[in-house]
Protein backbone atom coordinates (compact mmCIF):
# COMPACT_ATOMS: atom_id res chain seq x y z
CA UNK A 1 0.00 0.00 0.00
CA UNK A 2 2.77 2.36 0.92
CA UNK A 3 4.46 1.69 -2.43
CA UNK A 4 1.50 3.13 -4.33
CA UNK A 5 1.19 6.32 -2.28
CA UNK A 6 2.32 9.41 -4.20
CA UNK A 7 4.50 11.76 -2.22
CA UNK A 8 3.51 15.37 -3.12
CA UNK A 9 6.23 17.27 -5.03
CA UNK A 10 8.23 14.13 -5.73
CA UNK A 11 8.25 12.74 -9.30
CA UNK A 12 8.55 9.00 -9.86
CA UNK A 13 10.24 9.53 -13.25
CA UNK A 14 14.00 8.97 -13.42
CA UNK A 15 16.16 12.10 -13.69
CA UNK A 16 16.88 11.73 -17.40
CA UNK A 17 13.16 11.63 -18.23
CA UNK A 18 12.22 14.73 -16.25
CA UNK A 19 11.64 17.77 -18.46
CA UNK A 20 12.72 20.56 -16.07
CA UNK A 21 16.25 19.46 -15.17
CA UNK A 22 16.99 18.01 -18.60
CA UNK A 23 15.88 21.22 -20.29
CA UNK A 24 18.15 23.18 -17.96
CA UNK A 25 21.03 20.87 -18.83
CA UNK A 26 20.37 21.32 -22.56
CA UNK A 27 20.22 25.10 -22.19
CA UNK A 28 23.51 25.03 -20.24
CA UNK A 29 25.14 22.97 -23.02
CA UNK A 30 23.90 25.34 -25.73
CA UNK A 31 25.11 28.40 -23.81
CA UNK A 32 28.49 26.75 -23.17
CA UNK A 33 28.84 25.73 -26.84
CA UNK A 34 27.90 29.21 -27.98
CA UNK A 35 30.49 30.84 -25.74
CA UNK A 36 33.12 28.31 -26.86
CA UNK A 37 32.35 29.07 -30.53
CA UNK A 38 32.83 32.82 -30.23
CA UNK A 39 35.50 33.11 -27.50
CA UNK A 40 38.91 34.51 -28.51
CA UNK A 41 41.08 32.63 -25.97
CA UNK A 42 41.72 28.99 -26.99
CA UNK A 43 41.43 27.22 -30.35
CA UNK A 44 40.75 23.91 -28.59
CA UNK A 45 37.55 25.35 -27.06
CA UNK A 46 36.49 26.49 -30.53
CA UNK A 47 37.19 22.99 -31.90
CA UNK A 48 34.87 21.34 -29.39
CA UNK A 49 32.22 24.07 -29.51
CA UNK A 50 30.19 22.56 -32.35
CA UNK A 51 29.77 19.15 -30.77
CA UNK A 52 28.72 20.82 -27.49
CA UNK A 53 26.23 23.03 -29.31
CA UNK A 54 24.86 20.16 -31.35
CA UNK A 55 24.44 17.95 -28.28
CA UNK A 56 22.64 20.75 -26.43
CA UNK A 57 20.38 21.61 -29.37
CA UNK A 58 19.39 18.00 -30.08
CA UNK A 59 18.83 17.37 -26.39
CA UNK A 60 16.67 20.50 -26.10
CA UNK A 61 14.61 19.50 -29.13
CA UNK A 62 13.95 16.06 -27.62
CA UNK A 63 13.42 16.92 -23.94
CA UNK A 64 11.12 19.87 -24.68
CA UNK A 65 8.61 17.25 -25.92
CA UNK A 66 8.56 15.51 -22.52
CA UNK A 67 5.42 16.06 -20.42
CA UNK A 68 5.73 18.61 -17.59
CA UNK B 1 -23.76 44.45 -41.34
CA UNK B 2 -23.33 40.79 -40.40
CA UNK B 3 -26.47 39.79 -42.27
CA UNK B 4 -25.34 41.55 -45.45
CA UNK B 5 -21.89 40.02 -45.02
CA UNK B 6 -23.47 36.55 -44.71
CA UNK B 7 -25.57 37.17 -47.81
CA UNK B 8 -22.45 38.21 -49.70
CA UNK B 9 -20.57 35.09 -48.53
CA UNK B 10 -23.50 32.88 -49.53
CA UNK B 11 -23.61 34.50 -52.98
CA UNK B 12 -19.88 33.96 -53.41
CA UNK B 13 -20.18 30.32 -52.30
CA UNK B 14 -23.06 29.78 -54.75
CA UNK B 15 -21.01 31.34 -57.55
CA UNK B 16 -18.04 29.10 -56.69
CA UNK B 17 -20.28 26.00 -56.67
CA UNK B 18 -21.77 26.90 -60.05
CA UNK B 19 -18.32 27.62 -61.52
CA UNK B 20 -16.85 24.27 -60.40
CA UNK B 21 -16.95 21.69 -63.23
CA UNK B 22 -19.31 18.81 -62.39
CA UNK B 23 -16.68 15.99 -62.43
CA UNK B 24 -14.42 17.96 -60.02
CA UNK B 25 -17.39 18.90 -57.83
CA UNK B 26 -18.37 15.23 -57.59
CA UNK B 27 -14.86 14.31 -56.51
CA UNK B 28 -14.61 17.12 -53.93
CA UNK B 29 -18.04 16.19 -52.49
CA UNK B 30 -16.59 12.81 -51.60
CA UNK B 31 -13.72 14.33 -49.56
CA UNK B 32 -13.80 14.94 -45.82
CA UNK B 33 -13.28 18.46 -44.37
CA UNK B 34 -9.83 17.40 -43.22
CA UNK B 35 -8.87 16.20 -46.68
CA UNK B 36 -10.08 19.47 -48.23
CA UNK B 37 -8.07 21.43 -45.65
CA UNK B 38 -4.98 19.43 -46.59
CA UNK B 39 -5.71 20.06 -50.24
CA UNK B 40 -5.67 23.82 -49.63
CA UNK B 41 -2.43 23.88 -47.64
CA UNK B 42 -0.62 21.34 -49.80
CA UNK B 43 0.81 23.92 -52.29
CA UNK B 44 2.30 25.94 -49.41
CA UNK B 45 3.80 22.83 -47.81
CA UNK B 46 5.27 21.68 -51.14
CA UNK B 47 6.78 25.15 -51.69
CA UNK B 48 8.18 25.19 -48.14
CA UNK B 49 9.70 21.75 -48.58
CA UNK B 50 11.19 22.72 -51.93
CA UNK B 51 12.78 26.05 -50.96
CA UNK B 52 13.53 25.58 -47.24
CA UNK B 53 13.69 21.98 -46.10
CA UNK B 54 15.23 20.36 -49.17
CA UNK B 55 18.19 22.80 -49.41
CA UNK B 56 18.87 22.29 -45.69
CA UNK B 57 19.07 18.50 -46.03
CA UNK B 58 21.02 18.86 -49.29
CA UNK B 59 23.55 21.11 -47.51
CA UNK B 60 23.84 18.55 -44.69
CA UNK B 61 24.54 15.85 -47.30
CA UNK B 62 27.10 18.03 -49.15
CA UNK B 63 28.88 18.84 -45.87
CA UNK B 64 30.07 15.22 -45.73
CA UNK B 65 31.42 15.24 -49.31
CA UNK B 66 34.20 16.87 -51.35
CA UNK B 67 31.70 18.29 -53.87
CA UNK B 68 32.85 21.39 -55.77
CA UNK B 69 30.19 23.44 -57.56
CA UNK B 70 32.64 24.48 -60.30
CA UNK B 71 33.31 20.80 -61.14
CA UNK B 72 29.83 19.30 -61.36
CA UNK B 73 31.00 16.28 -63.35
CA UNK B 74 33.79 15.27 -60.96
CA UNK B 75 33.28 12.18 -58.79
CA UNK B 76 31.82 13.13 -55.43
CA UNK B 77 33.49 11.31 -52.55
CA UNK B 78 32.37 10.95 -48.98
CA UNK B 79 34.89 12.59 -46.65
CA UNK B 80 33.08 11.82 -43.40
CA UNK B 81 33.66 14.48 -40.77
CA UNK B 82 36.71 15.86 -42.63
CA UNK B 83 35.05 19.15 -43.61
CA UNK B 84 33.84 19.75 -40.04
CA UNK B 85 37.31 18.96 -38.71
CA UNK B 86 38.91 21.50 -41.09
CA UNK B 87 36.35 24.20 -40.28
CA UNK B 88 36.71 23.70 -36.53
CA UNK B 89 40.53 23.74 -36.60
CA UNK B 90 40.99 26.68 -38.96
CA UNK B 91 42.35 29.79 -37.14
CA UNK B 92 41.06 32.09 -39.93
CA UNK B 93 37.49 30.86 -39.55
CA UNK B 94 37.86 31.11 -35.77
CA UNK B 95 38.91 34.77 -36.26
CA UNK B 96 35.85 35.38 -38.47
CA UNK B 97 33.65 34.00 -35.67
CA UNK B 98 35.17 36.51 -33.25
CA UNK B 99 34.59 39.33 -35.73
CA UNK B 100 30.96 38.21 -36.03
CA UNK B 101 30.58 38.09 -32.23
CA UNK B 102 32.03 41.63 -31.91
CA UNK B 103 29.71 42.94 -34.60
CA UNK B 104 26.58 41.21 -33.23
CA UNK B 105 27.26 42.22 -29.61
CA UNK B 106 27.81 45.93 -30.26
CA UNK B 107 25.02 46.33 -32.82
CA UNK B 108 22.52 44.71 -30.45
CA UNK B 109 23.65 46.79 -27.46
CA UNK B 110 23.54 50.07 -29.38
CA UNK B 111 20.31 49.33 -31.26
CA UNK B 112 18.49 48.23 -28.11
CA UNK B 113 19.62 51.22 -26.04
CA UNK B 114 18.99 53.85 -28.73
CA UNK B 115 15.83 52.13 -30.03
CA UNK B 116 14.24 51.89 -26.58
CA UNK B 117 15.19 55.50 -25.74
CA UNK B 118 13.66 56.75 -29.01
CA UNK B 119 10.51 54.69 -28.42
CA UNK B 120 10.22 56.08 -24.88
CA UNK B 121 10.51 59.64 -26.19
CA UNK B 122 8.10 59.10 -29.11
CA UNK B 123 5.59 57.52 -26.70
CA UNK B 124 5.36 60.87 -24.84
CA UNK B 125 3.01 61.95 -27.67
CA UNK B 126 4.44 65.46 -28.07
CA UNK B 127 3.42 67.85 -30.85
CA UNK B 128 4.49 66.40 -34.23
CA UNK B 129 5.40 62.97 -32.87
CA UNK B 130 3.84 61.24 -35.92
CA UNK B 131 6.08 63.25 -38.25
CA UNK B 132 9.20 62.36 -36.24
CA UNK B 133 8.20 58.67 -36.13
CA UNK B 134 7.96 58.61 -39.93
CA UNK B 135 11.27 60.43 -40.29
CA UNK B 136 13.06 58.03 -37.92
CA UNK B 137 11.65 55.01 -39.79
CA UNK B 138 13.07 56.04 -43.18
CA UNK B 139 16.49 54.27 -42.88
CA UNK B 140 14.76 50.97 -42.20
CA UNK B 141 12.79 51.24 -45.46
CA UNK B 142 15.89 51.66 -47.63
CA UNK B 143 17.58 48.83 -49.44
CA UNK B 144 20.85 47.64 -47.81
CA UNK B 145 22.54 48.05 -51.21
CA UNK B 146 21.56 51.73 -51.31
CA UNK B 147 22.57 52.27 -47.67
CA UNK B 148 25.93 50.55 -48.21
CA UNK B 149 26.71 52.65 -51.26
CA UNK B 150 25.78 56.03 -49.86
CA UNK B 151 27.57 55.37 -46.55
CA UNK B 152 30.68 54.60 -48.58
CA UNK B 153 30.42 58.12 -49.98
CA UNK B 154 29.74 59.55 -46.52
CA UNK B 155 32.85 57.80 -45.18
CA UNK B 156 35.09 59.10 -48.02
CA UNK B 157 38.03 60.87 -46.33
CA UNK B 158 38.24 63.69 -48.91
CA UNK B 159 34.65 64.40 -49.91
CA UNK B 160 32.58 62.52 -47.29
CA UNK B 161 30.20 64.37 -44.99
CA UNK B 162 31.00 62.02 -42.06
CA UNK B 163 34.72 62.78 -42.22
CA UNK B 164 33.94 66.49 -42.54
CA UNK B 165 31.62 66.43 -39.49
CA UNK B 166 34.15 64.53 -37.35
CA UNK B 167 36.91 66.87 -38.49
CA UNK B 168 34.74 69.91 -37.69
CA UNK B 169 34.11 68.66 -34.13
CA UNK B 170 37.51 67.13 -33.31
CA UNK B 171 39.91 69.20 -35.39
CA UNK B 172 41.50 66.06 -36.92
CA UNK B 173 42.27 66.56 -40.65
CA UNK B 174 39.70 64.84 -42.90
CA UNK B 175 42.44 62.87 -44.69
CA UNK B 176 43.24 61.12 -41.37
CA UNK B 177 39.65 59.93 -40.86
CA UNK B 178 39.84 56.68 -42.85
CA UNK B 179 36.75 54.93 -41.51
CA UNK B 180 36.84 52.08 -44.03
CA UNK B 181 40.60 51.87 -44.52
CA UNK B 182 41.74 51.80 -40.91
CA UNK B 183 41.91 48.36 -39.24
CA UNK B 184 40.66 49.76 -35.91
CA UNK B 185 37.88 51.94 -37.34
CA UNK B 186 36.48 49.68 -40.09
CA UNK B 187 34.56 47.31 -37.73
CA UNK B 188 33.03 50.36 -36.03
CA UNK B 189 32.15 51.91 -39.39
CA UNK B 190 29.97 48.86 -40.13
CA UNK B 191 28.48 48.89 -36.62
CA UNK B 192 27.53 52.57 -37.06
CA UNK B 193 25.80 51.91 -40.41
CA UNK B 194 23.91 48.87 -39.13
CA UNK B 195 22.84 50.78 -36.02
CA UNK B 196 21.72 53.73 -38.14
CA UNK B 197 19.69 51.47 -40.41
CA UNK B 198 18.10 49.07 -37.92
CA UNK B 199 17.56 51.11 -34.74
CA UNK B 200 14.16 52.28 -36.12
CA UNK B 201 13.09 48.63 -36.33
CA UNK B 202 13.94 48.07 -32.65
CA UNK B 203 12.23 51.37 -31.84
CA UNK B 204 9.06 50.25 -33.60
CA UNK B 205 8.87 46.98 -31.63
CA UNK B 206 9.63 48.78 -28.33
CA UNK B 207 6.98 51.39 -29.16
CA UNK B 208 4.41 48.61 -29.62
CA UNK B 209 5.43 47.30 -26.18
CA UNK B 210 5.17 50.71 -24.53
CA UNK B 211 1.77 51.42 -26.14
CA UNK B 212 0.45 48.08 -24.83
CA UNK B 213 0.91 49.17 -21.18
CA UNK B 214 -2.49 50.30 -19.86
CA UNK B 215 -2.65 53.86 -18.47
CA UNK B 216 -4.45 52.74 -15.30
CA UNK B 217 -1.27 51.05 -14.06
CA UNK B 218 0.56 54.37 -14.12
CA UNK B 219 -2.46 56.08 -12.53
CA UNK B 220 -2.46 53.51 -9.72
CA UNK B 221 1.31 54.04 -9.26
CA UNK B 222 0.77 57.80 -9.06
CA UNK B 223 -1.92 57.30 -6.43
CA UNK B 224 0.68 55.29 -4.49
CA UNK B 225 3.06 58.25 -4.97
CA UNK B 226 5.62 56.25 -6.96
CA UNK B 227 8.28 58.50 -8.51
CA UNK B 228 8.69 58.58 -12.33
CA UNK B 229 12.01 56.75 -11.86
CA UNK B 230 10.28 53.98 -9.85
CA UNK B 231 7.46 53.80 -12.41
CA UNK B 232 10.01 53.39 -15.18
CA UNK B 233 11.87 50.51 -13.51
CA UNK B 234 8.84 48.78 -11.93
CA UNK B 235 6.22 49.19 -14.69
CA UNK B 236 7.65 50.34 -18.02
CA UNK B 237 10.74 48.11 -18.26
CA UNK B 238 9.19 44.82 -16.99
CA UNK B 239 6.09 45.21 -19.17
CA UNK B 240 8.02 46.15 -22.28
CA UNK B 241 10.66 43.43 -21.69
CA UNK B 242 9.05 40.69 -23.87
CA UNK B 243 8.99 43.14 -26.78
CA UNK B 244 12.60 44.21 -26.19
CA UNK B 245 13.64 40.55 -26.07
CA UNK B 246 11.78 39.88 -29.31
CA UNK B 247 13.59 42.77 -30.99
CA UNK B 248 16.95 41.46 -29.70
CA UNK B 249 16.12 37.96 -31.02
CA UNK B 250 15.20 39.25 -34.48
CA UNK B 251 18.22 41.53 -34.74
CA UNK B 252 20.55 38.88 -33.30
CA UNK B 253 19.54 36.30 -35.89
CA UNK B 254 19.70 38.87 -38.71
CA UNK B 255 23.12 40.14 -37.68
CA UNK B 256 24.60 36.65 -37.49
CA UNK B 257 23.72 36.38 -41.17
CA UNK B 258 24.85 39.92 -42.05
CA UNK B 259 26.41 39.90 -45.50
CA UNK B 260 25.20 42.64 -47.86
CA UNK B 261 26.25 45.68 -45.84
CA UNK B 262 29.71 44.31 -44.96
CA UNK B 263 30.28 43.22 -48.55
CA UNK B 264 29.38 46.66 -49.90
CA UNK B 265 31.24 48.70 -47.31
CA UNK B 266 34.52 46.85 -46.83
CA UNK B 267 34.24 43.46 -48.55
CA UNK B 268 35.80 41.97 -45.40
CA UNK B 269 38.84 44.27 -45.36
CA UNK B 270 41.16 45.94 -44.64
CA UNK B 271 43.01 42.62 -44.41
CA UNK B 272 40.41 40.43 -42.79
CA UNK B 273 39.43 42.76 -39.94
CA UNK B 274 35.77 42.91 -40.98
CA UNK B 275 35.53 39.41 -42.39
CA UNK B 276 32.40 38.20 -40.61
CA UNK B 277 31.36 34.55 -40.84
CA UNK B 278 29.05 35.08 -43.84
CA UNK B 279 31.83 36.78 -45.84
CA UNK B 280 34.27 33.95 -44.98
CA UNK B 281 31.57 31.48 -46.01
CA UNK B 282 31.02 33.23 -49.35
CA UNK B 283 34.78 33.22 -50.02
CA UNK B 284 34.98 29.53 -49.24
CA UNK B 285 31.94 28.72 -51.38
CA UNK B 286 32.36 31.01 -54.40
CA UNK B 287 36.06 31.94 -54.50
CA UNK B 288 37.72 28.72 -53.28
CA UNK B 289 34.78 26.70 -54.67
CA UNK B 290 34.96 24.31 -51.69
CA UNK B 291 31.22 23.66 -51.68
CA UNK B 292 31.36 20.67 -49.32
CA UNK B 293 33.49 22.53 -46.76
CA UNK B 294 31.39 25.69 -46.99
CA UNK B 295 28.25 23.58 -46.47
CA UNK B 296 29.82 22.27 -43.24
CA UNK B 297 30.55 25.87 -42.24
CA UNK B 298 26.93 26.84 -42.96
CA UNK B 299 25.66 23.96 -40.84
CA UNK B 300 27.88 25.06 -37.92
CA UNK B 301 26.41 28.56 -38.14
CA UNK B 302 22.88 27.18 -38.46
CA UNK B 303 23.23 25.03 -35.33
CA UNK B 304 24.63 28.02 -33.40
CA UNK B 305 21.75 30.31 -34.34
CA UNK B 306 19.13 27.55 -33.91
CA UNK B 307 20.46 26.65 -30.45
CA UNK B 308 20.51 30.27 -29.35
CA UNK B 309 17.01 30.88 -30.70
CA UNK B 310 15.78 27.87 -28.65
CA UNK B 311 17.16 29.31 -25.42
CA UNK B 312 15.84 32.70 -26.29
CA UNK B 313 12.28 31.53 -27.03
CA UNK B 314 12.29 29.65 -23.71
CA UNK B 315 13.39 32.81 -21.88
CA UNK B 316 10.79 34.85 -23.74
CA UNK B 317 8.00 32.46 -22.72
CA UNK B 318 9.15 32.67 -19.10
CA UNK B 319 9.07 36.48 -19.17
CA UNK B 320 5.60 36.48 -20.78
CA UNK B 321 4.25 34.10 -18.11
CA UNK B 322 5.32 36.41 -15.27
Amino acid sequence: MTDHTLIPGKSRRPFFLRRGPMEMLAVALIALGFLMLFQPFALVLYTYSFITLLAGTLMFTIVSKFPE
Amino acid sequence: MTASHDTFSDKMADAAIRATPEPLAARVRGLSDRAIAWLFIAPTIVLLLAINIFPLFWAIYLSFTNFRANRPNAVVQNVGLGNYSRILNDPDIWASMQTTAHFVFWTIVLQTLIGFTLAYLIDRKFRGHAFWTTLILIPMMLSPAVVGNFWRFLYEPQIGLFAYAVSFVSGIPTSDIQMLGNVHLAPWAIIIVDTWMWTPYVMLICLAGLRSIPDYIYEAAEVDRASPWRQFWSITVPMALPFIMLAVLFRGIENFKMFDMVNLLTGGGPGSTTEVASIALKRDAFEAWATGRSSAFAIVLFVAVFGLANIYVKALNKVKQR
